[in-house]
């Protein structure tokens, strides 16, 4: 599972029957720093995600799991919003940056 | 399973109904050297394993599926285990 960030919706109106009545969003995979981290892709939602909204969500055969009672053709599903995310990771990798003058960790 | 670092959590309350009452860890995956590989991912812990701690990673829905119980598991990622020691080498 990993992290994600809503930055649109996706309307089809033609597609698979199991894929009607479900929302579509473009998300942004994220790092628990909320840095962008790979491809923006579409996700179905069932939570009522917003735009702008930190998401949590499974990919691959797992997603079509997020679905109500029916196995729709998903290969990515927002599981969760996010209200938080707590990481004692600092932002930046010590070893590259040996700027520890200014660094908060 | 793969080794992996725990390097937080995440806190949420709109959520698929499988992941009530578990929680849900951000990992940084590890090599077979315990060094990092690739970005962090999310999983669910079932041995309640810290901050901080190396832990053993299953990425198959269908164990996991086992593991939480429920109709409908959309969960990919469950930690197994807490790592006390990797020794990799030749036969000494």
């Amino acid at each position: 599972m990993y992290l994600g960030k809503v930055i649109g919706t996706v309307v089809a109106t033609q597609k698979d029957k199991n894929l009607v009545g479900i929302r579509l969003l473009m998300v942004q995979p994220i790092n628990e720093q909320g840095e962008p981290d790979g491809e923006p892709h579409v996700a179905s939602d069932t939570l009522g995600a917003g735009r702008g909204e930190t998401v949590f969500l499974v990919g691959s055969r797992e997603a079509v799991e997020a679905l109500p009672d029916i196995n729709g053709p998903v290969d990515a599903a927002i599981v969760g919003i996010v209200d938080r995310v707590d990481t004692s990771k600092p932002a930046k990798d010590c070893r590259d940056c040996k700027d520890c003058r200014s660094c908060p960790s | 399973m793969t080794l992996g670092k725990v390097i937080g959590t995440i806190v949420s309350t709109v959520k698929h109904e499988a992941y009530h009452a578990t929680k849900i860890m951000i990992v940084q995956p590890l090599g077979w050297d315990l060094q990092p590989r690739g970005s962090s991912t999310i999983a669910v812990d079932t041995v309640g394993a810290g901050e901080g701690e190396t832990v053993l990673v299953l990425r198959e829905g269908q164990v996991a599926k086992e593991l939480l119980g429920g109709k409908r598991v959309p969960v990919r990622s469950v930690i197994v285990g807490i790592v006390d020691q990797v020794d990799i080498g030749p036969k000494t």
